[in-house]
């Protein structure tokens, strides 16, 4: 079943409005596809292509020039309609320096308006699978960067959205870092039933990780291709070494044209 | 704060001290051009039940200053946060504000205001209200834009993202600024009463220097020092307890 629909969606920034995280100005042009329910959708393209402002737009931090959002079959189309539906985690790490990890993966729930006690205790029992079990009283700054990324990863994955929009989520970590986390999330993601555009610009990240896989072309960024990603699982670190992994590598980076 | 790096500058001090006692006494300096530190001390302790009713003076037209410069430097630094116009019309104008010679108004404010305690709590509110607003203001724009935008796509409220992100995220910023604000805070107290006052350590010294009295002077010079110092550990000390996660290594 199609959870959301993009369809035609652009946005371009006059004379450096908005200047993306790494500085550049991203735009997006013509975006159209389909994310299916329990779907993994990783998105991949150079560095400035607008890989970003597409999840600002889910969002609902950015508006769009033209095109339209429709999530379970109902438009969104004015940035309040979209905020508090998508389960959003920035590109920089957000945990709260003044909050504990307990305090901080409960942060959706509370925004909400819902139970702090009930979310706390729903987080509690999540912690092992998170590798943040003994840490919930640590403030966020005695943590590792692979702990923090978990950490706000929970949150996210705590606020109860259908659709988690992760932006380069491991892309600040060192390689092994993320090759574990990388594994960790493989094993954890047959237990939720989570839709999650997972955005990357590793191209071995995007193939071991996903369902599905969209190219953006150069800024400003249209999709190129649209790729099905059919490796079984489970999957592990060794699937990056099989046949069928880098005939699929082989194809995704002649459409990255690199 | 450990006892370690507080040790070598109190040996200075106290060497210091020594030296000073050894070169009046040597020298035969007369008492009413400097006063040795054992004069110093003895003046005080003749005096500590005046000094007493100086001190209480002097600290409340203190606290009700800093009292009134933190209310009104954080209300001015969170409308400055609020509109991008009041930003632009007011905060050169925070700037230029310091470059006013409070020293020369202080005498204005006697004629305004008269010789009761209002005069001496402006100057104190003029001297502690810049470093505040200031520093809260820094600390409300330099809140990270990824975490408004994360509390945004949440779909949290514009209350909920002052009390939960810009608050706690300008906590630090103010702390510098009440530091600041507290170490200036008796100074002022004290440059409101030189002008003209019944009662306060800056009309303790005033009468005292006029009376050649200088170790009365001194004393009241060294009290000054420490009660800064005091209000600075007290402004620390608020500061761990409000931001736990600053200081502690959990």
């Amino acid at each position: 079943m199609t959870l959301l629909a993009v369809d035609s969606l652009s946005k371009t920034f006059s004379g450096g409005a908005r200047r993306g995280s790494r500085g550049e100005v991203d735009a997006v042009v013509d975006l159209t596809f389909n994310v299916e329910e329990g779907e993994f959708l990783t998105i991949i393209g150079p560095s400035g292509c607008g890989k970003s402002t597409l999840l600002r737009l889910l969002a609902g931090l950015v508006q769009p020039d033209s095109g339209q959002i429709v999530l379970q079959g109902q438009p969104l189309p004015s940035p309040s309609d979209r905020q508090g539906r998508f389960g959003y985690m920035p590109q920089r790490d957000t945990l709260l320096p003044w909050r504990t990890v307990l305090e901080n993966v409960i942060l959706g729930v509370e925004l909400a308006g819902g139970s702090r006690e009930s979310a706390r205790e729903d987080a509690r029992q999540l912690l092992p699978l998170f590798g943040l079990d003994g840490f919930e009283d640590n403030w966020p700054s005695t943590l590792s960067g692979g702990m923090r990324q978990r950490a706000a990863l929970l949150r996210t994955f705590l606020a109860g959205y259908d659709i988690l929009l992760l932006d380069e989520p491991f892309g600040a970590l060192d390689a092994l870092t993320r090759r574990m986390l990388q594994q960790w999330l493989l094993s954890v993601r047959t237990q939720f039933s989570k839709t999650i555009l997972f955005i990357t610009h590793d191209i071995d990240e995007a193939l071991l990780l996903g369902d599905r896989m969209l190219v953006f072309s150069p800024r400003p960024g249209r999709i190129t291709a649209d790729l099905k990603i059919d490796l079984p699982h489970p999957r592990d670190e060794n699937t990056i070494l099989e046949p069928e992994f880098l005939a699929l590598k082989r194809n995704a980076l002649a459409h990255l044209k690199l | 704060m450990r006892a370690a790096p507080l040790f070598l500058p109190a040996a200075v001090l106290l060497t210091l001290a020594i030296l000073w006692e050894l070169v009046v006494w040597g020298l035969e300096v007369p008492k009413w051009i400097v006063p040795s530190p054992s004069a110093i001390w003895q003046a005080f302790w003749e005096m500590r039940a005046l000094l007493g009713v100086h001190v209480a003076q002097t600290m409340l037209e203190v606290a009700i200053g800093i009292g009134i410069a933190v209310t009104a430097g954080v209300s001015v630094a969170a409308a400055i946060n609020f509109s991008p116009l009041l930003q632009r019309a007011i905060y050169p104008l925070l700037v230029i504000s310091q470059t006013v010679p409070i020293l020369a108004l202080a005498p204005l404010l006697i004629i305004w205001f008269g010789f009761g305690i209002a005069p001496k709590v402006i100057v104190v509110t003029l001297f502690c209200f810049f470093p505040i607003a200031v520093n809260t203001s820094d600390g409300l724009t330099s809140t990270e834009p990824e975490l408004i935008d994360l509390f945004r796509s949440m779909g949290a409220t514009w209350l909920q993202i002052w009390r939960k992100v810009r608050l706690p995220a300008a906590l630090p910023f103010f702390f510098s600024g009440l530091k600041i604000a507290a170490t200036y805070s008796v100074t002022g107290a004290i440059v409101g009463e030189w002008v003209g006052a019944k009662q306060g350590l800056g009309i303790y010294m005033l009468r005292s220097s006029a009376a050649f009295k200088t170790a009365q002077v001194f004393s009241a010079i060294v009290i000054t020092s420490l009660l800064s110092i005091m209000l600075f550990l007290a402004v620390f000390a608020l500061e761990r307890g409000m931001m736990p996660w600053h200081f502690d290594e959990r």
